[in-house]
């Protein structure tokens, strides 16, 4: 009896726990749904149906394109979207997947996209791509992991979905597959992001918003629906999903930090004037700020690069309509040139380890100054990774390097990662942080690293 | 000083020579060495009998009095134009400001190193390879002018003396300057052994004399192979499989034609260049080319399955290089230990990237490049162009750093066939990344010792080497039963008293990965090993390492010497300054290579970081008679800098077939701000002179790892140095 | 078509706007002097002054130099201090294969211009992008110091 009692009452316990527990999860829920909001939400009347919108469409592909083949405006829809960084691994052929992103639950790896029927998307109907693309879930019922920004790509117009399948039906079937996903329990438990979409996917198609200039509407859509410039610049909150409440006051993605890009002045990029900010989307780079590196370069490279000015243009636009967020973790000014001499300037207490690497390996391209002598790329004054006290993405950049494309002429920044210690990649971050930044940066070997780990186990 | 190098089109090819000749003979001038041409021939054939290498070939002298000296050796910054020319001045008794250089013409037969066989720079042995033959030639040379003069003035030969470039007659008064002599000088027959100068009446060997290739080198006059612009030159950049031993699979050039700038694309089977107006256009051609590699059996190989191999192959016993008493006696006797020591891949990385102009006619093929080989590089284009030798002309140029990676004729082969398909000449240039990546690699290597102890004696010794045998693919009559004579050097000399000892070889080919000669050679390898095993027997013995060396040192004299004023020099056993979070420390080697007599002490820092910090060093040096005392120094120190670079961070690693290192960025040059103060010390000698531009780079791992052993109690057995071990992060 | 003033003279190339100066003065105007060892900024073999100022040539643009003046060590021997230095290399015997060494004097010259009394840490600071794989480093720095004290009297 006693034992039977006993075993009621724990089970009692275990429903409790239980009830609890769903309580909670529904509270998390309700509440990160709250916090986290729409990504237009901030706009006025928010998303309400463009009952009233008269300009033009803001989906599809620019004016220029507009009588070209379905797969020509797949092309650039394609580009637009920025399939391509994902899907492509270091090295392998465009779209073959395999890239792998390491997160602290484990490794995901990018599938094929590809039409190779056995190990791409080859024999997906259309209504299978659109249900991906729309609601992460594959072609076998399967859900996809939001490393796929499909809560973005819901707002993808159908036509425009259909447009990006036909383009990558029209490229070559590469026969690749992906390396298996190294997710730990509970994280491989795939339908939790049923539970995660049912949350955080809007599912729904981007509708105009009336109250906003037509220029604005595109911009959003190349922002929010393409770009999907949220993903990194965006914070996200504790299940993962953005916070829209912070809309573009900065995240961190692949060990690098997404800066601030809301209007803030000092923070984010407020005092950028707006050929300043189209000139940085469309060439990553503008003067005066520095250069883009690591996710963004890329993003520029394979993306950003190939939109028309005009959609550069509404993007902007639109980027510079977002509230303006300050945020702690840049600081609010931006130094001016460093002095000429190398004895003048260098803050004490910096590992002088710092200042024998750079001027060994650094200044022939960076100068003292931090003002280039050789090209605008490599000016350091106005970089906002060397105003970033935590030095993240000077680290990045010291071990990996940035290519931008395979042309000489292109920018390009040699990795340092293979004959420089830990130490040395500290002491010379903190180095080039102190003399041209305004706030200096403590980083240690063992971050160094850390964030070397994390670039092999993705294979960069 | 008026001397110069005749540069205007590097070396005089065979054909500029002849002309030459002829033309100095048409004008009365003096040309030794004709008659006996083919004598020489056959002695250069003979390797081993260096000693009866016939004085001629070298040295003309025109009746302005113009010397040549026809240089055997090339100048790759180890100042052997110089040196050689004070060698023949000397015996010639000619005004040094007087001689004019013109590098030596591919041709085996003429001017071959008789210490290899071959015609080619390297091994240190500039000096002691052509000490004799070049002495002989001008003291044959000194006494058909003397003899000329005398029957002119009815004199006895033996009342006449020379002196820059004069004979003098002292008890008339007469003099007759060499030019004016070339004409009647040529009327005498070469005397068979001519006297030579005895060390006491030199005056000019053995001063610092001002380099000659100097001056061209501080104006940007100077020209190296990369800088031949022969009329019309098209400019050319290349690409081979990346992975060792791959092939093209397809070339897709369209992008690349459209680069302004670019002329033409050139696929053959294993490499891929594109041809265009400027380096750049070519380069950005090359970028812009979409090729796909057969990347062949190489594809999956990466460092580790390279290790594996070659530890295995070590397991086995070897060729014996030599064997004294009985080494597995002598190893049961007292205390024994044991270890392996291990060195990486190396890349030469000299600061000229690989590079290659040539030309290729119907009718012939011209080159103009810098080269250790002249005349195996006419050969390689003969053979790619199917051509007789002397239709292949060879320019030779002054070396932008060789360092053995221009001891291979690959870039030339290259660049001959793709200049096959170019109209015109092409000037061939590989970026950086291409020279690193495709270099002819320094072995790795393997080396097990064992040895035994007591009282600070060493009863047994065992060592054995594995590593590939350049020998056997560079020189392969000289590869004998199974041994390298190279990848033993130094080894089978171990300067210590050790009644019983065995030296073995191992071959083990890496697979893929094709090896070559880099500075410093066997003995960069084998000093290593054993100067740092010795440290860990010094310090099994609780020795002093110099005390402990010194007790085995009875037999060598010149060793010893060096390694007391070494010792003394650096203040061995005085404290060395302690700064916070910094340990310090002192370690000397010792070494016989290249027939010098070395020891080096070095000075480091290690911080708690695993950093290391190589403070001083102080290297004392007997190598005989010593010919230019100041290039000796500088050889010294640039040597050393060479050997620290690779004991820092010399590291080249395989994976997925590929070279994982690209350029300087992450394969590592020591900088000026991280070098050392370096102390280098000559010791007066009168033995024969020893090879020099090698033994730094030999002396400065060992003595590093065995002062950081003195910093930190830890001993590195495998370079480039790890800081993580040092650290304390990694376990050996 | 760009025009630039080379040792003291204009001189014309036709080529396109992203050449580096480097190939431009080697390949296209025949000074050679200038030397390529890594194109990436990392050795300083192919150093030259813009209006004084040591530059690496070969990651600059020839449309980027405008109407400032270029130095290569084929002209640096006509400003004084570019001839001491010079003299200085003879003097200690700095040059060894002297590939790296129109870099060297190049970044050598640039520093004295503006630091005529350079101590070692000014030397490291001017001179550790320049790399010598035959390790004339030791030499370089009392060559510099010798130059030195023959320019400063
Ligand atoms: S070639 Fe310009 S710095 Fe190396
Ligand atoms: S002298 Fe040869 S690289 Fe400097």
């Amino acid at each position: 009896m006693t034992t039977l009692r006993a075993q009621s009452g724990a089970a009692a316990v275990r429903t409790l726990i239980v009830v609890a527990l769903v309580a909670l999860l529904g509270l998390i829920v309700y509440l990160a749904r709250a916090v986290s909001g729409g990504p237009m939400d901030f706009a006025e009347r928010g998303t309400a149906p463009a009952a009233g919108y008269s300009g033009a469409d803001p989906t599809g592909v620019p004016a220029e394109l507009a009588g070209a083949s379905l797969t020509a405006r797949g092309e650039y829809l394609t580009r637009a979207a920025d399939c391509e960084a994902c899907h492509t691994s270091n090295g392998g052929q465009r779209f073959a997947g395999g890239r792998a992103f390491v997160l602290p639950i484990g490794t995901l790896f990018s599938p094929n996209i590809t039409p190779d029927a056995d190990t791409g998307i080859g024999s997906w109907s259309d209504a299978d791509f659109l249900r991906a693309v729309h609601r992460g879930i594959a072609r076998d019922g399967t859900r996809l992991y939001p490393a796929f920004p499909y809560a973005s790509y819901t707002y993808l117009s159908d036509n425009d979905v259909a447009a990006i399948k036909a383009y990558l039906f029209s490229l070559p079937p590469v026969r690749a597959v992906a390396p298996a996903n190294t997710l730990a329990f509970p994280f491989n438990q795939r339908w939790l992001m049923a539970l995660w979409s049912s949350m955080f996917n809007p599912d729904r198609r981007f509708s105009a918003n009336a109250a906003m200039s037509p220029q604005w509407n595109r911009g959003a859509y190349v922002a929010e629906a393409l770009e999907h410039c949220g993903e990194c610049h965006t914070p996200r909150n504790l299940l993962q999903a953005l916070n829209h409440r912070k809309k573009y006051a900065g995240g961190t993605i692949d060990g690098w930090h997404a800066y601030n890009i809301t209007g803030d002045k000092e923070s984010g990029v407020g005092a950028w004037s707006d050929s300043e900010l189209a000139q940085y989307l469309s060439a990553g780079h503008a003067s005066g700020h520095g250069t883009a590196a690591g996710p963004m370069a890329e993003a520029v490279d394979v993306s950003l690069h190939y939109l028309t000015q005009a959609d550069i243009d509404a993007l902007a636009a639109y980027v510079r309509s977002v509230p303006a967020i300050a945020s702690s973790d840049v600081p609010a000014r931006l130094a001016g040139p460093a002095p000429a001499s190398h004895s003048q300037g260098v803050t004490a207490g910096i590992d002088p380890r710092g200042k024998e690497i750079f001027e060994g390996a650094c200044v022939g391209c960076h100068g003292w100054t931090g003002v280039s002598p050789l090209t605008p790329y490599a000016t350091l004054i106005g970089a906002r990774a060397v105003n970033d006290p935590s030095a993240m993405n000077v680290v990045q950049v010291l071990l990996d390097g940035e290519r931008r494309g395979n042309d000489p002429a292109d920018p390009f920044m040699p990795s340092f990662q293979g004959a420089y210690s830990d130490t040395e990649i500290a002491a010379v971050a903190n180095y080039v942080v102190a003399r041209f930044g305004s706030q200096p940066s403590k980083v240690t070997p063992e971050q160094v690293a850390a964030r070397r780990q994390q670039a092999r186990s993705s294979g960069t | 000083m008026s001397t110069v190098i005749d540069r205007k089109d590097g070396v005089h090819s065979p054909r500029r020579r002849a002309l030459l000749q002829v033309g100095a003979a048409a004008a009365g001038g003096l040309l030794f060495g004709f008659e006996t041409v083919r004598a020489a021939a056959d002695e250069a054939g003979r390797r081993g009998s260096g000693s009866v290498f016939a004085p001629n070939a070298f040295i003309r002298i025109d009746t302005h009095g113009r010397i040549t000296l026809i240089m055997p050796q090339v100048e790759m910054g180890q100042g052997v134009y110089t040196s050689l020319a004070m060698i023949l001045a000397e015996e010639l008794d000619a005004a040094f400001e007087q001689i004019v250089l013109e590098a030596a013409p591919p041709n085996e037969k003429l001017y071959a190193n008789p210490t290899f066989g071959v015609q080619a720079t390297g091994n240190s042995n500039s000096i002691r390879a052509f000490w004799m033959p070049l002495r002989k030639a001008a003291a044959a040379t000194r006494s058909l002018l003397v003899q000329a003069a005398a029957r002119t003035w009815k004199v006895d030969p033996g009342s006449c003396s020379t002196d820059s470039s004069s004979v003098i007659h002292a008890a008339s008064g007469r003099k007759l300057a060499y030019g004016a002599l070339a004409g009647a000088a040529m009327a005498g027959t070469v005397p068979a052994d001519p006297p030579l100068k005895s060390i006491q009446q030199f005056k000019l060997i053995g001063k610092p004399l001002k380099r000659l290739d100097t001056p061209d080198k501080v104006n940007g006059v100077a020209a190296f192979g990369i800088d031949a612009l022969p009329a019309g030159v098209k400019f050319a950049t290349l690409a081979a499989c990346p992975v060792f031993g791959g092939s093209v699979q397809h070339v897709d050039d369209r992008a690349a034609r459209a680069v302004p700038g670019v002329r033409q694309v050139v696929v053959l089977d294993n490499l891929v260049a594109v041809v265009g107006d400027h380096t750049w256009a070519a380069m950005r051609g090359l970028a812009a080319l979409d090729i796909v590699w057969n990347e062949g059996v190489n594809a999956h190989l990466d460092q580790a399955q390279i290790w594996d191999q070659i530890a295995t192959a070590s397991n086995a016993a070897g060729a014996v290089a030599k064997s004294v008493g009985d080494a597995d006696k002598g190893l049961a006797a007292g205390q024994k230990l044991e270890a392996v020591y291990r060195l990486p891949f190396l890349a030469h990385a000299p600061m000229e990237p690989m590079n290659c102009t040539v030309h290729v006619r119907p009718d012939g093929c011209e080159i103009w490049v810098g080269t250790q080989v002249a005349a195996r590089t006419q050969a390689i284009a003969a053979k790619v162009c199917n051509l007789p030798l002397d239709k292949v002309i060879v320019h030779n140029h002054l070396l932008g750093g060789g360092f053995g990676r221009r001891l291979e004729v690959d870039g030339t082969e290259k660049a001959v066939r793709v200049a096959q398909h170019v109209d015109g000449p092409v000037k061939v240039i590989w970026s950086r990344e291409e020279d690193i990546q495709h270099d002819i690699y320094r072995p790795l290597y393997y080396d097990r010792l064992a040895a035994s102890v007591s009282d600070g004696r060493i009863n047994g010794w065992h060592h054995r080497i594995t590593g590939s045998a350049v020998i056997a693919r560079w020189l392969p009559p000289a590869f004998q039963k199974g041994i390298d004579i190279d990848a033993v050097d130094s080894a089978v000399d171990i300067p210590y008293d050790i009644p019983n000892l065995r030296i073995e070889y191992v071959r083990d080919e890496p697979p893929g990965v094709p090896t070559g000669f880099w500075r410093g050679v066997g003995p960069d390898n084998n000093v290593f090993a054993i100067e740092s095993f010795i440290d860990e027997l010094a310090a099994a013995s609780h020795k002093d390492p110099v005390a402990f060396r010194r007790n085995l040192l009875q037999g060598k004299p010149r060793l010893q010497t060096v390694l007391d004023l070494a010792a003394g020099k650096a203040g061995w056993g005085s404290p060395l300054p302690q700064r916070p979070g910094q340990r310090s420390g002192r370690g000397i080697a010792a070494q016989i290579a290249f027939a010098s007599f070395i020891a080096t002490v070095a000075e480091v820092e290690v911080g708690s970081d695993g950093e290391v910090r190589v403070r001083r060093i102080v290297c004392c040096v007997d190598t005989g008679i010593v010919v230019n005392p100041d290039t000796v120094i500088a050889q010294v120190q640039g040597g050393l800098i060479f050997g620290l670079t690779a004991a820092l961070y010399g590291s080249i690693t395989i994976g997925k077939g590929r070279v994982q290192q690209t350029n300087f960025n992450d394969y590592r040059m020591l900088r000026i701000d991280q070098a050392p103060a370096i102390e280098v010390h000559l010791l007066p000698s009168e033995a024969p002179p020893g090879g020099i531009g090698e033994t730094g780079t030999a002396a400065a791992p060992p003595a590093v790892g065995n002062a950081i052993y003195a910093a930190t109690g830890i001993r590195l057995r495998q370079l480039p140095i790890d800081r993580d071990i040092l650290a304390g992060r990694r376990k050996q | 078509m760009i025009t630039l003033r080379i040792n003291g003279e204009n001189r014309t190339v036709d080529a396109a706007a992203d050449v580096p100066l480097l190939w431009a003065l080697r390949d296209l105007l025949g000074l050679t002097g200038t030397k390529f060892g890594c194109g990436i900024a990392q050795c300083g073999a192919c150093t030259v002054h813009l209006d004084g100022k040591a530059v690496r040539s070969c990651m600059l643009p020839i449309s980027s130099i405008g109407d400032r003046a270029i130095t290569t060590i084929e002209g640096v021997g006509k400003t004084p201090i570019g001839a001491s230095v010079q003299k200085a290399w003879l003097d200690l015997e700095v040059v060894q294969c002297g590939y790296c060494q129109s870099g060297q004097i190049m970044s050598a010259a640039a520093l004295l211009a503006v630091t005529p009394n350079p101590d070692d840490a000014d030397i490291d600071a001017a001179m550790s992008g320049n790399i010598c794989r035959c390790g004339t480093y030791v030499r370089i720095r009392a060559a510099i110091k010798l130059a030195a004290k023959a320019t400063s009297g």
